[in-house]
């Protein structure tokens, strides 16, 4: 495999070899190596010294189920800290069979042209773009799609990234031509401020991907598909219902953040829960279980049909569904499906700037609970590019300071996800420490305190709430590594065998004598590197910490943020 | 005395969202398990009065009891 090295100062390409010690790395421990090794940590994200870095996981392009995530990180420009963001789509599986281990971007032009790259098997051409500039992503990848054929991979930034709004997304193109995000941070400012306007991947003839025992990862391979299958959550309810099942249950255990973090119950969670979106697809001739890439076994997207049974958005997710929805006051679901359309064809972050509009609502902008206002705000300023919209587009800090508040729910300058930290504490833990920023996935404590998976804590107890985000945001470094879906730890922290067969694989394709050990040596490994990138560039344990209006209890049960700061500062004791 | 009993996901196909359900007292969650014939196995989040509860914890009247299958997300 190679390394694919662009300078956008002289528009040069050339590819390198991979250096030894990244040879065992891929996705974000790849992403985070590369960009804690190049990057300097003080600089402004959105200047020459600022890196864009794309990889697809250790498993891409292979038989193991689920291993089509694509990692891109950065400084972010949202946080001033390390970002790795991860994405399905068509093209972690090709940068894989092209046999390129990371594409990494640095400078920024000298002029004021826009380009796009296209990547294949001899290289990388760099071109000057005119045509796109101004588009939304939906117009931008049919375009794409009709000039170099389906079966071409597309990474894109909309309106958002083109202002380098700091919520700003990079977008990916998904199976069916419809959209997936590299969601968080405002990494498409990034590549805005690279002037990249597009990236198109043909994976024609590439050099393939080489397994070193082909029979052993089979087996393994096999185990691992047939282990995802089997576990009642990535086999059955992800399915289904998808991610938005979670809106009744969080309501239910009063961890659903609504009206700005105020309550952790909505009195319109059944107009928008998983359940009736699903009688909706169903009623509207939708699609309730796609893939957001191929090789996807557990397929918890869906197609979302309006009235008229005409697609409307898919990739529709319970963050966004409770950004817009709970955490705004709205119970309209066709409308949250119309800013997600919208939003996916901006290329804007949904939980950022669901996070601006609630603290938009908290400023007076627009009623609580105006939906229709809401949609006109995305339609008519973010996208436009209006000074509100500008304010909105940078997120829910840049908004909640310029309207003088301090109801804001961020860490590290990133909008808090879908879980109240006080009523379910083991979030709150990853929310204030994770390298991220304010990021659900980077150790998703709900499985024990809600699911009642990966073993059982007492959601509104302290107790062991540490010692379960550290082991998740270890775990789950390890596994954006290997570019699996997040939804495989699932298996993996239930089922021993699922995890064995997971090294199993990497050992028989890299020829390599891993243990699980060595796996979460690898993940420890991450973290502290993604760590001490953040404190080079100024954080200190002081921005582990949640915004003081936590220490408000929130109802039905009243709870607190009430985590030390020395109890927080153990997560990190490892 | 009087619960009000909430199903979720699956559990919902064939049964109902929420309904008052009379029970004697001193019923536990398990008894409402078996009078609405939820299957046992299926039951994998079970909250009363919206904290987990075990399946032996007693009720109390006007208690709320909620039953989900095995959900993620995300």
């Amino acid at each position: 495999m190679k390394i694919y090295r662009v300078n956008m100062a002289n528009l040069s390409f050339v590819a390198e070899e991979v250096p030894e010690e990244w040879k065992q790395l891929g996705g974000r421990g790849l992403t985070s190596v590369i960009v804690a090794k190049e990057v300097d940590p003080t600089c402004h994200p959105l200047s020459r010294k600022n890196k864009l870095v794309f990889a697809p996981g250790l498993l891409a392009g292979t038989m193991a189920a689920n291993s089509g995530r694509l990692s891109a990180g950065a400084k972010s420009p949202l946080t001033g800290g390390i970002k790795e963001s991860n994405s399905g789509g068509t093209v972690a599986q090709r940068f894989a069979k092209l046999g390129v281990k990371a594409l990494i971007i640095e400078d920024i032009p000298k002029g004021d042209q826009w380009y796009c790259l296209h990547v294949h098997k001899d290289g990388i051409e760099i071109k000057e773009e005119t045509e796109l500039l101004g588009k939304g992503n939906y117009e931008v990848i049919h375009t794409l799609t009709s000039r170099y054929g389906e079966n071409t991979g597309v990474i894109t930034i909309g309106q958002a990234g083109e202002y380098k709004m700091s919520a700003a997304n990079i977008s990916v193109k998904d199976p069916k031509g419809h959209i997936r995000s590299l969601g968080r941070g405002g990494l498409g400012a990034v590549m805005s401020s690279k002037k990249i306007k597009y990236i198109t991947l043909d994976d024609n003839d590439g050099e393939g991907i080489k397994i070193n025992d082909k029979e052993a990862f089979k087996n393994a391979a096999q185990l691992f598909n047939k282990g995802l299958l089997s576990h009642p959550v990535s086999g059955d309810a992800l399915p289904k219902y998808g991610t938005n099942v979670l809106v009744n249950i969080l309501n239910e255990a009063g961890g659903l953040p609504t009206k700005n973090f105020r309550m952790g119950q909505f009195e319109g969670a059944e107009k928008i829960c998983g359940e009736t979106m699903y009688e909706t697809i169903m009623s509207r001739k939708g699609d309730p279980t796609h893939g957001c890439h191929v090789g996807c076994v557990i397929r918890c997207s869906q197609t979302y049909n309006d009235k008229d049974n005409k697609y409307l958005t898919s990739g529709f997710e319970y963050e966004t569904i409770w950004g817009f929805g709970a955490g705004c006051t709205v119970d309209d679901l066709d409308l949250i499906a119309n800013i997600d359309q919208l939003c996916d064809d901006i290329g804007i972050d949904t939980i950022e700037t669901a996070g601006s509009m609630m603290v938009a609502m908290e400023a007076g902008v627009l009623p609580w609970g105006d939906g229709p206002e809401m949609l006109r705000l995305f339609k008519e300023e973010i996208k436009e590019g209006t000074p509100i919209g500008r304010i909105l587009g940078n997120g829910a800090e840049f908004t909640g300071k310029a309207f003088g508040l301090t109801r804001i729910p961020t860490v590290k300058h990133q909008s808090m996800p879908a879980y109240d930290p006080r009523s379910v504490k083991g979030i709150g833990v990853t929310y204030a420490t994770t390298p991220m920023g304010a990021d659900h996935t980077a150790g998703y404590s709900v499985t024990s305190n809600v699911l009642n998976v990966g073993g059982r804590i007492d959601p509104l107890a302290k107790e062991g709430q540490v010692e379960l985000s550290r082991n998740l945001q270890i775990a789950t470094a390890a596994i954006d590594s290997a570019g699996l879906c997040i939804f495989t730890a699932f298996a993996i922290l239930d089922y021993e065998p699922v995890s064995h067969a997971l090294i199993d694989m990497i050992n028989a394709q890299y020829g390599t004598n891993m243990s699980v050990d060595d796996w979460f040596n690898m993940g420890r490994y991450v973290l502290k590197t993604e760590r001490a990138f953040n404190q080079a560039a100024g954080f200190t344990n002081n921005d582990d910490r949640l915004p003081e209006f936590f220490s408000e209890p929130v109802p039905p049960h009243n709870a607190t943020w009430d985590f030390t700061d020395q109890e927080l500062d153990q997560v990190y004791n490892f | 005395m009087q619960v009000t009993v909430k199903l979720f996901g699956d559990l919902r196909e064939g049964r109902f969202e929420e309904k008052t359900s009379e029970l004697k007292e001193n019923s536990r969650v398990i008894d409402v398990i078996k009078k609405h014939n939820l299957p046992l196995e299926e039951v994998a989040i079970c909250m009363v009065n919206s904290e987990q509860a075990e399946f032996g914890r007693i009720l109390q009247n006007q208690d709320t009891v909620a039953f989900s299958p095995p959900v993620g997300g995300m």
